[in-house]
């Protein structure tokens, strides 16, 4: 499959010095739904805002598609839509002329957009307010505007640099159902996040950056086979005074009510609930502390980093 | 991009432009023209009588071409300042620069944006000094050559005043400590011809000067410059001017990290 993205040994150092980035490689096929973490100020946004033109490289190459971002930007630009972190829209204009606009930077005319335009804010839930002021809208819906915004010209790869950023669960996940659906229908994706569970969830793919630096680049489900242990929080139906000891495995009392257990890769759950049976301990329900991309994220970033 | 794709981009930009100067006109359009009519009245209708004639005009025929053009210059001039700073300072310059748009095209938008503010309210002025004032129409091409390319060279100044600007202060310092006291000094209200010779020679030094006197030959026929040095002039600022805002947008200054 062709590469949607390749980046070689990309190098940004920011005026004042800071090395943002050091000399990354990174590759991204076509279609494909890519996540790309790290902790705050890893390099995450740097990389995009080289992708996208917004930041200065010191070295390296980026193309896009095959298209160069230094030989050929303005085909290069062509296949991207970008939907950054900050709300960057002005907030004086009409929902829809701000979609309209958008297109005719990309030399779509007013007519020919139209249609473009009434699809992507029907399917964002966002067609009765085409008429409001864009800073009328709810953080939600001013999410959901830079989604539709980076759709109008329909590129072949979309960026999303933590788009569910403060909104609520259902938004969400109506916004992951859309992602999901451009996906389908061929859309390369860059999604970074803080939610890893929404990376999990939807992503094929996954590098991490740290300090500047790619320190994985692999398949989800490569990553997470390298989980070797998950932390699960027990709820009781009846109180303990003590934990119980169960061969091979960390037991935490959390309260009289609530234990924390660490299970390796090895072993079964079901050794723990015969344990657990023995010593006259009921549970009424069982959850992972953390989800199974957060344990390996923060074995590789270490505890202190937020994704 | 193709040529066509490149005109709808601009016309983009110029009707976001137009649109936004128009929607906020009480702000933007309401102002200057109350502000000349005042001048208008109190310069040329209560004063100028005891000052009488000026190179053969009475003295509001004399102040009128003077009074619109800075009507052109400070709106042109404040149109592209406040426009691109203000996409500057919410990132909205970032919908453009995300796109394939060349940096010549937003310069030409945002340059064009400028104009047409500066020429709807000169039009809009001289409309009301029409109220005032019988109108003289010496040279229709010359009052057109020099309002546009005097609008263009000051829209070109307020964009590159936007580049370096990091605060709302910076896009008000060089409104009010330049470009006020070279307007005021460049010829509006008085000829230089009054002034002591060595006086005369620093006012050749202001560029408004030039664009004054030949909008005022324009309207009246009458200089104290030269017509084609006045339109040499102003072309070499343009071309200077342009250069520099391209080579500022290219470079990314204050608008890429």
């Amino acid at each position: 499959m062709a590469l949607a993205l390749q980046i070689s040994q990309l190098c940004k150092t920011y005026r004042g010095g800071f090395e943002a980035l050091k000399g990354i490689d990174l590759d991204v096929h076509e279609g494909d739904f890519f996540a790309l973490l790290g902790p705050n100020g890893a390099g995450k946004s740097t990389t995009i805002g080289i992708m996208t033109s917004l930041v200065k490289k010191t070295s390296g190459t980026v193309k896009i598609f095959g298209y160069d971002i230094d030989r050929d930007p303005s085909r290069a630009k062509q296949q991207i839509g970008l939907v950054p972190q900050e709300f960057n829209f002005n907030q004086f204009e009409p929902v829809e002329e701000i979609l309209l606009n958008q297109a005719g930077y990309y030399g779509i005319g007013r007519k020919a957009a139209k249609s473009t335009v009434e699809y992507f804010l029907r399917k964002l839930g966002l067609w009765d307010k085409r008429r409001n002021e864009a800073r009328s809208l709810s953080g939600g819906m001013k999410r959901r505007l830079m989604i539709a915004r980076a759709m109008v010209h329909e590129p072949r790869m979309l960026i999303l640099d933590e788009p569910t950023a403060g909104v609520d669960i259902e938004v969400r996940r109506s916004m992951w159902d859309f992602m999901q659906e451009i996906n389908a229908n061929g859309t390369t994706i860059i999604l970074t996040t803080h939610y890893l569970e929404e990376a999990e969830n939807l992503c094929r793919n996954i590098a991490i950056i740290d300090h500047g630096k790619i320190i994985e680049n692999t398949s989800m489900k490569t990553l997470l086979s390298q989980l070797d242990r998950e932390v699960f929080i027990l709820d009781l139906r009846k109180p303990i005074q003590s934990p119980p000891h169960i061969e091979g495995m960390g037991v935490v009392m959390r309260d009289h009510h609530t234990l924390e257990i660490t299970v390796s890769r090895e072993a079964s759950l079901n050794e723990v609930f015969r344990r657990l049976d023995q010593e006259g301990i009921e549970v009424s329900s069982l959850r992972n502390k953390h989800n199974r991309l957060e344990e390996l994220f923060l074995d590789l970033v270490g505890e202190g980093a937020a994704a | 991009m193709t040529s066509r794709e490149k005109f709808v981009a601009y016309f983009t930009i110029v009707s976001k432009e137009f649109l936004r100067f128009v929607r906020i006109w009480p702000q933007t359009i309401l102002p200057p023209a109350i502000t000349t009519g005042l001048y208008i009245i109190i310069f040329g209708g209560l004063i100028g009588p005891r000052i009488g004639e000026m190179e053969g005009y009475s003295y509001m025929d004399f102040i009128i071409p003077g009074l619109i053009m800075m009507t052109i210059i400070t709106n042109a001039y404040a149109n592209v300042v406040s426009s691109f700073y203000l996409a500057k300072f919410s990132h909205s310059i970032e919908e453009m620069l995300v796109s394939p748009l060349p940096n010549y095209i937003i310069l030409l938008g945002y340059v064009s944006g400028g104009v047409a503010r500066g020429l709807m309210v000169g039009s809009i002025v001289l409309l009301v000094s029409a109220l005032f004032s019988e109108l003289h129409v010496h040279s229709i091409a010359v009052a057109i050559g020099i309002t546009v390319l005097t609008a263009v060279l000051f829209a070109l100044a307020g964009l590159i005043n936007a580049v370096f600007a990091n605060s709302f202060d910076d896009i008000s310092i060089i409104p009010t400590f330049v470009l006020t006291p070279l307007t005021y000094l460049g010829g509006i209200f008085y000829s230089i011809s009054m002034l002591p010779e060595f006086w005369q020679g620093v006012s050749k030094l202001n560029p408004v000067l030039y664009m004054i006197n030949a909008f005022r030959y324009a309207m009246l026929g009458v200089s104290d410059i030269p017509l084609q040095v006045s339109f040499a002039i102003i072309a070499g600022f343009i071309v200077v001017l342009f250069a520099v805002a391209l080579w500022l947008l290219n470079n990314g200054k204050g608008i890429r990290a």
